[in-house]
């Protein structure tokens, strides 16, 4: 029988309805309650469980007490077994992460959590990438891509998932940012890791000719490594799928840095905004290979911050190569890619079309904004 | 007074035959055709037939075929069809970008019975086929009238195969002219994949543009496409979706200013017969699917043709052998130096050219014109009618008609109700419908759905058709299990995805399945 750990984090975009920018800290959390604030996590929370609870007698429910998951659980007509122990009404991170370790002892199949980006992070930094995790996306910010598109959706991809049904795992980023800069009016993201998250597999008919993503993402790493020019770096963003080029060229890497390669040969894992900076600067020609990272598409300006504003100028506009796999590309339509790296004169520069290499002689034109809106 | 007309086949029940795999059938010995010993005199001229053929070549061991008496093969093979679902007993408005059209029975006597076609070889001297050769002349000229382009092959055997065909056409011109930069192809989202996938294999890179707002494929984007090294664009046009692109013109002017050439996927040419032509448009090449607008059968992949039309100033790269008349009789010549070459054996799929020439003089040109007509006000009448269906959304172009098809979603069904447009393909064939065709990969429109009530169906089919997806709808809000476990009433239940997708699981052989089970 299928186990299944649900987590929700209670305070989750409690911020965001009186305009906080996210739920972070003793003091915020205090201030929207006084505001007149509720979370949106147990009601969303309930929309995702109900759709589960059609299986109840097939699966096994672990979950916290509470408004931690027990509440919602029992409301969605599920019978959980209920673990660890919290205070009612004053939860906190630690909370999450103890829910997340005991899951994974209990060795649960997935976790459902409903939160934001906090309680991505805090599950991340508990258990890593060591059992699939799906979000109920219930928080102010969701920068992380390791949601649903919405309550329901989390409910059927869950239920889907733990039928043995047709499912991928996919790995996601988890980000988060520095809210106290983010109520300040600046964005600040970082590329904490990647959180394994099922995903419905869209299987079609042998007319479609679909592909699967890792053929594309293999595709566009050869495509990229046949078109290299000698004498020239190349400076590989962070994410899975410009992990790929290295791991095609057999060169160890960082999945959340930046690496420099030149000839195809490793320069340098995962070097500071300097050091790239005084790279380029040294030896001339360079090329950036940058991926969109997170659920918003971002090319520029999220986990990717050591490729600064400076460092772009100095490898030249053209110089810049983006990669994605078709499938990123259709899930983020029809919102633009977008660039926001610190400089908005540089990012009015940048705006227009880009030629995403999607696979092996492929490609698709992709609209690139400054502007999320 | 008429009885009300009952719409719904609530009854309906598909045949389940628990049919065994004919080598199931087996049974050694038996035979449905007692073939006569050779009699003597041949004997004696040839011996036993066998040793002729050198050892080499010869069989060690006699090919594992069921031996089945005549009578059980036929039974065995009516009831495998009568658990499918064909376009003689379905609506094949499921098929959209298909035109699953009704093909005259008289085609299908001429095309099997005719001596003219039954009795000819294609080795034959010319000379004794001018009435096949006379058929494709003829075919040429109403296509080069259809389309405007000045010369046609109707040698590729598919629309993808002409669309390949096409792709070699755009090479070898840039080739003779001694430009060899020119690399890429551009196509747009919602263009047929194989203006993508086709060109790709002949060697280009390919860049594909995605729909804007509105839905047209992004203008702005093709003009930050396009280059020196651009060789061509190939496009659809109206495109999946069934948006006609009013501004067609000004995609074909762009391409050309940078020296691009422009190729017209016109495999669905339905909504467009004797209106629109590839010519007025500006385009250099364009195809046309015989088997889809000219009413020639298909689906199983095939017979089929991808018939080709090019300008003048590209007729020398056509396949050869070309079929000519030289005003007293019609012949074969391949004395075109520069052509891409012979794409197909012989000259292509005759039956299909033969079926299209009939349908063609069935309808003489007021008639094609007509049926171009009728299929977008058919497609009118159901996509208002479709509309109106609870949890069905149509993407793009709000408020604009579409031509002859049209892409719906059941995305707000699936938000709903948790019924997707999986679910609802499931449990259309319980009320004797065919699946329908999702969406070209990747699905840009969410739970997608393609529907084409082409010119052959009338008001009650549409009526049929439509009632059976509100009826859906409706268990879809009451009682969603009902179609999630859908087909009920069908030959097959669902199969599995793994069996479609896994190399490992798939068994497209008899010899394949008992290695893959493990039973031998």
């Amino acid at each position: 029988m299928k186990k299944l750990g649900v987590i929700v984090n209670p305070i989750a975009g409690i911020g965001g309805k009186v305009g906080l920018k996210g739920s972070d800290g003793i003091e915020i959390l205090k201030k929207a309650r006084e505001m007149g604030a509720r979370s949106e996590a147990p009601r969303r929370a309930l929309e995702a469980l109900k759709i589960i609870a059609k299986l109840k007698n097939e699966i096994q429910v672990v979950t916290y007490p509470d408004e931690m998951g027990a509440d919602e659980c029992r409301e969605a007509g599920l019978e959980p077994e209920i673990i660890g122990s919290i205070e009612s009404g004053e939860t906190r991170p630690e909370d999450t992460m103890e829910a997340a370790r005991k899951m994974a002892e209990r060795g649960v199949d997935l976790i459902l959590f409903a939160g934001g980006d906090g309680t991505a992070r805090n599950i991340y930094s508990a258990i890593g990438s060591s059992i699939p995790v799906l979000g109920i996306p219930a928080g102010v910010k969701i920068h992380s891509a390791v949601y649903a598109i919405n309550p329901h959706s989390a409910g059927e991809v869950a239920s889907l998932y733990l039928q043995g049904k047709v499912v991928n795992i996919r790995e996601a980023e988890v980000m988060d940012i520095d809210e106290e800069a983010f109520r300040q009016g600046r964005v600040s993201a970082q590329l904490y890791g990647y959180l394994k998250v099922p995903v419905e597999r869209r299987v079609q008919s042998v007319k479609s000719g679909a592909r699967s993503e890792q053929a594309e993402v293999e595709g566009l790493a050869a495509e990229i490594i046949a078109n290299m020019d000698a004498d020239t770096l190349y400076i590989i963003g962070p994410g899975t799928t410009t992990r790929a080029i290295m791991e095609r060229l057999e060169l160890s890497n960082t999945l959340l840095g930046v690496d420099v390669i030149l000839d195809r040969k490793l320069v340098a894992n995962d070097v500071t905004e300097n050091q790239l900076f005084d790279l380029i600067n040294q030896h001339g020609k360079a090329r950036i290979v940058v991926t969109a990272i997170g659920g918003q598409g971002h090319v520029f300006g999220r986990g990717n911050q050591q490729i600064s504003p400076r460092v772009i100028r100095l490898a030249g506009k053209n110089n810049i190569i983006v990669v994605a796999s078709r499938d990123k590309l259709v899930a983020l339509q029809p919102h633009p890619l977008l660039v926001d790296t610190g400089d908005p004169e540089l990012d009015r520069e940048l705006r227009g079309y880009v030629r995403v290499v999607t696979g092996w002689e492929d490609s698709i034109m992709y609209r690139v904004s400054d502007d999320a809106d | 007074m008429a009885r009300q007309k009952k719409l719904l086949r609530d009854n309906y029940h598909q045949a389940r035959w628990d049919e065994p795999m004919i080598f199931e059938m087996s049974v050694p010995g038996e035979r449905g055709v007692l073939v006569p010993l050779a009699c003597e005199n041949i004997v004696s001229q040839v011996g036993d037939g066998v040793s002729a053929i050198p050892a080499n070549l010869r069989r060690k061991k006699a090919p594992a075929l069921p031996e089945v008496n005549q009578m059980r093969v036929n039974r065995h093979y009516y009831h495998l069809s009568q658990e499918t679902l064909g376009t003689d007993v379905t609506l094949g408005i499921s098929e959209g970008t298909c035109t699953m059209k009704y093909s005259p029975k008289v085609q299908e006597h001429m095309a099997a019975r005719h001596p003219g076609i039954v009795d000819v070889h294609p080795l034959q001297e010319p000379d004794t086929m001018q009435g096949i050769l006379e058929l494709y002349y003829k075919v040429e000229q109403f296509l080069k009238e259809i389309s405007g382009m000045d010369a046609f092959s109707l040698q590729p055997g598919g629309g993808a195969h002409g669309v390949f065909t096409n792709a070699s056409i755009i090479r070898a011109y840039h080739r003779a002219r001694g430009d060899n930069n020119r690399t890429e192809i551009i196509t747009t989202m919602f263009s047929h994949p194989c203006d993508a996938a086709t060109p790709n294999t002949a060697g280009f890179k390919v860049i594909t543009l995605m729909p804007d707002e509105s839905g047209y494929p992004d203008l702005e984007a093709m003009k930050a496409a396009l280059s020196d090294k651009t060789a061509g664009i190939m496009i659809t046009n109206p495109e999946d979706t069934g948006i006609y692109n009013p501004r067609i013109e000004e995609y074909v002017k762009a391409a050309h200013a940078v020296g691009a050439l422009c190729s017209y996927d016109q495999a669905n040419a339905n909504g467009m017969m004797g209106i629109h032509r590839a010519r007025e448009a500006g385009f250099d090449l364009c195809h046309f699917n015989l088997h889809k607008t000219f009413s020639a059968p298909h689906g199983c992949m095939g017979p089929a043709t991808g018939a080709i039309g090019v300008k003048e100033f590209l007729k020398p790269f056509l396949p050869v052998p070309r079929v000519e008349f030289d005003g007293q009789k019609y012949l074969l010549n391949s004395n075109y130096p520069e052509s891409v070459g012979k794409v197909r054996t012989f000259f292509g799929n005759t039956n299909v050219i033969l079926k299209t020439y009939m349908w063609i003089m069935q309808h003489g040109a007021e008639g094609l014109k007509e049926a171009a007509i009728c299929s977008v006000l058919n497609n009118q009448y159901f996509m208002k009618k479709i509309a109106e269906i609870p949890g069905v959304v149509i993407w793009y172009a709000k408020g604009k008609r579409r031509l002859e098809q049209v892409r719906y979603s059941w995305e707000k069904l699936k938000q709903d109700t948790g019924v997707g447009t999986d679910d609802v393909n499931k449990r259309i064939v319980d009320f004797g419908i065919e699946h329908y065709w999702t969406s070209h990969h990747p699905w840009v429109v969410p739970e997608p759905f393609t529907l084409e009530p082409c010119e052959s169906y009338n008001k009650e089919d549409l009526d049929e058709y439509v009632a059976v997806l509100k009826q859906i709808s409706k268990e879809a809000y009451d009682d969603p299990n009902l179609v999630k476990s859908a087909p009920h009433k069908a030959a097959s239940h669902r199969p599995t995805h793994e069996a479609i997708d896994e190399a490992e699981l798939i068994a497209v052989t008899w010899r394949q399945y008992l290695k893959k089970k493990g039973k031998k």
